[in-house]
């Protein structure tokens, strides 16, 4: 297949990134962007649910129940049902994206706030505390640390599951990813995949030190 | 609401589940491909896991999940870094590159693709079934005068298998949900629906491909979930909220 005279075809093209370097940033901007938002929006449904969840035990097997089955379903699948109906490719990725990522954080939370030690927990009903007092006061902030671990895994997956939105068109990087396949580029395929793992190690970085800012107490504690 | 019409239409019409690109044989194709690749990955990561496990004796060593990623040195860390990486590099990344070297369009590289993300469950999951195993059952095997390998295949192994085998079942339903993206690289599988539908802005057979590959992979899951219920001995079988932790 491959002739003498047909041009080089390198993995790696310096010149590639240079000569489309607002192209591709303007890809790696919709992957940031959207990633950032269904992580946060996936953390702000996930963490209420857990806590009501862990509230009222009959529940927890109905919100992981729920979430395992929406995780079971292919993201393909799950692109193709929502879009018809959405007609908007950002907010279908968007639904996905926020969809796969609750179940990883549902679930570190319910861990975490399981995980509580019973006799913090006693403790704080000894001096009085409410149901809704000791959640939000004692058992929520001791599971911090379980629920960032959550949110840390949903971020990296998040980013790798969004080019996977390259079947309706917005995949971010994944677009680009697709073009190169599809004029068999391999620099441009590279590119992406490189800059795809940087954006992941970025965002578990970003929320692993946020994570760190907001439990400073744990700190103190040997690093295990 | 239209397109949900046609969707069901399309369902209904007995042409679109027969021929040589009907639902059945593009499932059959499916799932043979999920076979290759699942045996694939079991074929390199079980074995590895297991010596891992076996090599690792890690006096006290915590519970799935958690454990994994907070494991000590050594096999451990390992098998963290595999499990991590795996879960950062797209698929679609691995998909676009195997497609584009020498593999070839289609299949292959998807059954490739799909066994190497499925490698990392099946590894940790056999890693941790091993290492998880009480360390006095194992001191009692070793007192008993047992060599290491019988220790290996007669205590360890069998004691492993409600974590080994939920690791299996984690990594197929994982593939047959990574499967239908061959579609994306001129492949076969339910996935040519989806994405000859959007080809052809056919939202309904969009909708019909998406259903039915979603449900395909809640059979597949609902099938191996009652197989593993039936082959595990009731005292060893891991409760629902243990198995949540471990995959």
């Amino acid at each position: 297949m491959v002739t003498s005279d047909a041009p080089a075809n390198p993995w790696l093209s310096w010149s590639y990134v240079q000569d489309n370097a607002p192209e591709i940033l303007r890809y790696l901007g919709q992957h940031t962007s959207l990633s950032a938002q269904a992580v946060v929006i996936a953390l702000l449904v996930a963490v209420p649910l857990a806590a009501l969840a862990h509230t009222w035990p009959r529940l927890s097997g109905l919100v992981l129940g729920t979430t395992g089955v929406l995780y079971t379903i292919p993201s393909l699948a799950l692109f193709a049902v929502v879009y018809p109906f959405l007609r908007d490719r950002r907010t279908t990725v968007l639904v996905g994206l926020v969809l796969y990522a609750l179940l990883l954080v549902v679930r570190n939370t319910l861990v975490g706030l399981r995980g509580v030690d019973p006799d913090v927990r006693d403790a704080a009903r000894g001096l009085g505390y409410g149901r809704w007092r000791l959640l939000l006061t004692v058992e929520l902030p001791n599971a911090l640390p379980s629920v960032i671990t959550g949110v840390r895994l949903a971020s990296v997956s998040t980013v790798a599951l969004m080019t996977v939105g390259v079947v309706i068109g917005y995949g971010g990087l994944g677009q680009l990813m697709f073009r190169g396949f599809a004029s068999g580029y391999r620099a441009q395929i590279m590119t992406a995949t490189i800059l795809c793992l940087l954006l992941g190690l970025a965002f578990d970085l970003v929320v692993s030190l946020v994570g760190r800012l907001v439990t400073p107490w744990a700190r103190t504690k040997a690093a295990r | 609401m239209n397109d949900l019409r046609s969707a069901f239409l399309w369902l209904n019409d007995p042409l679109n589940w027969t021929g040589p690109s009907g639902v059945f044989s593009l499932a059959g194709e499916h799932l043979a491909m999920t076979v290759v690749a699942v045996l694939l990955a079991t074929l390199v990561a079980l074995p590895l896991g297991v010596l891992l496990g076996h090599g690792a004796h890690a006096p006290g060593t915590t519970h799935s999940g958690r454990a994994r990623r907070s494991a000590g040195p050594g096999a451990g860390a390992t098998t963290v870094v595999i499990a991590n990486v795996s879960r950062a590099l797209p698929t679609f990344a691995l998909l676009t590159i195997f497609a584009t070297t020498g593999l070839g369009f289609g299949n292959r590289p998807t059954v490739l693709a799909a066994a190497i993300f499925a490698l990392p469950v099946i590894l940790a999951n056999a890693y941790a079934g091993i290492v998880e195993v009480d360390a006095d059952v194992r001191d009692a095997a070793r007192g008993m005068g047992l060599s290491g390998r019988r220790v290996l295949l007669g205590v360890e192994l069998p004691l492993a298998m409600p974590l080994i085998a939920t690791g299996l079942r984690s990594a197929t339903v994982q593939v047959v949900a990574t499967i239908p993206l061959a579609a994306l690289v001129g492949g076969g599988g339910l996935g040519r629906i989806v994405v000859e539908g959007f080809g052809t802005q056919r939202y309904g057979q969009v909708i019909a491909g998406g259903f039915l590959v979603a449900v395909l992979c809640l059979l597949v899951e609902g099938v191996l979930a009652a197989g593993q219920r039936l082959v595990t001995p009731p005292q060893m079988r891991v409760t629902a909220a243990a198995r949540r932790e471990s995959t």
